[in-house]
């Protein structure tokens, strides 16, 4: 069985590397990219061209994108009785202690920094395989 | 810097393992016990005995507790708007999907079920140790907590 992860980004260098790293560190992942908040919506509500889209296993979040911010984003994420139960990872290159307590504050399940080294980068890739997909329990996809 | 846990659990055996897999992973961490909801609610406000209690870098919390069921714990966490941004990871040995689902709709930070086996059981207080305290950025505690 495939896993279905939405990336929601906006940095064209990032997007490649998260999907290479992620290549590596598990071959059932299936990373599906929007790359604003816009898009990431109708992707979570199958409107538009994402009518067949299929609901993630779980998110990493950029806070900041075009369109509509990463926060607006995990707000109306976090406020949907449907997608509330999508865990949520803010992956970010922001380390102010203001975005982390806004970020949990509206109900991220966790907060991650995005590295600046590429080997750093792969290590955290690696962390968030090892620990969402490998130890925690997720919903079942219907 | 001492790394504040509150771990809430009835079972004096489960108590003891995450201490000693805890010890282990990091003896940094500073585990405080609460055995059911109501002394956890107490703890995270201060309230009686727990005047002095640090205010915790994360929560590990059991589903199934004497007095206030961890749901209810749970929810009245992520409905504070002090102690909602406090990482709560719920570990119980349930893996009803039922309860997996109602976590999340309650805000869990995550999932994880906890193993019989020994071993098992220390690898998932490694990885929440690796995962938690090294990648995961938390939130700071305040001077005068």
């Amino acid at each position: 069985m495939s896993i279905e992860v939405l990336l929601v980004e906006d940095s064209p260098g990032d997007v490649r590397l998260t999907t290479e790293a992620f290549r590596d560190a598990n071959r059932l992942i299936h990373l599906h990219v929007a790359s604003d908040g816009v898009e990431a919506m109708a992707f979570l509500r199958h409107e538009g061209i994402h009518i067949d889209a299929p609901r993630p296993h779980f998110i990493l979040l950029d806070l900041n994108l075009p369109k509509m911010d990463g926060r607006e984003v995990l707000a109306q994420i976090k406020n949907d009785e449907n997608l509330k139960t999508i865990p949520t990872i803010i992956l970010t290159t922001s380390t102010a202690q203001e975005d982390i307590v806004q970020s949990y504050q509206l109900q991220a399940n966790c907060y991650l920094s995005k590295p600046v080294q590429l080997d750093e980068f792969e290590a955290v890739v690696k962390s968030i395989n090892d620990f969402w997909l490998t130890r925690a329990k997720l919903p079942e996809q219907r």
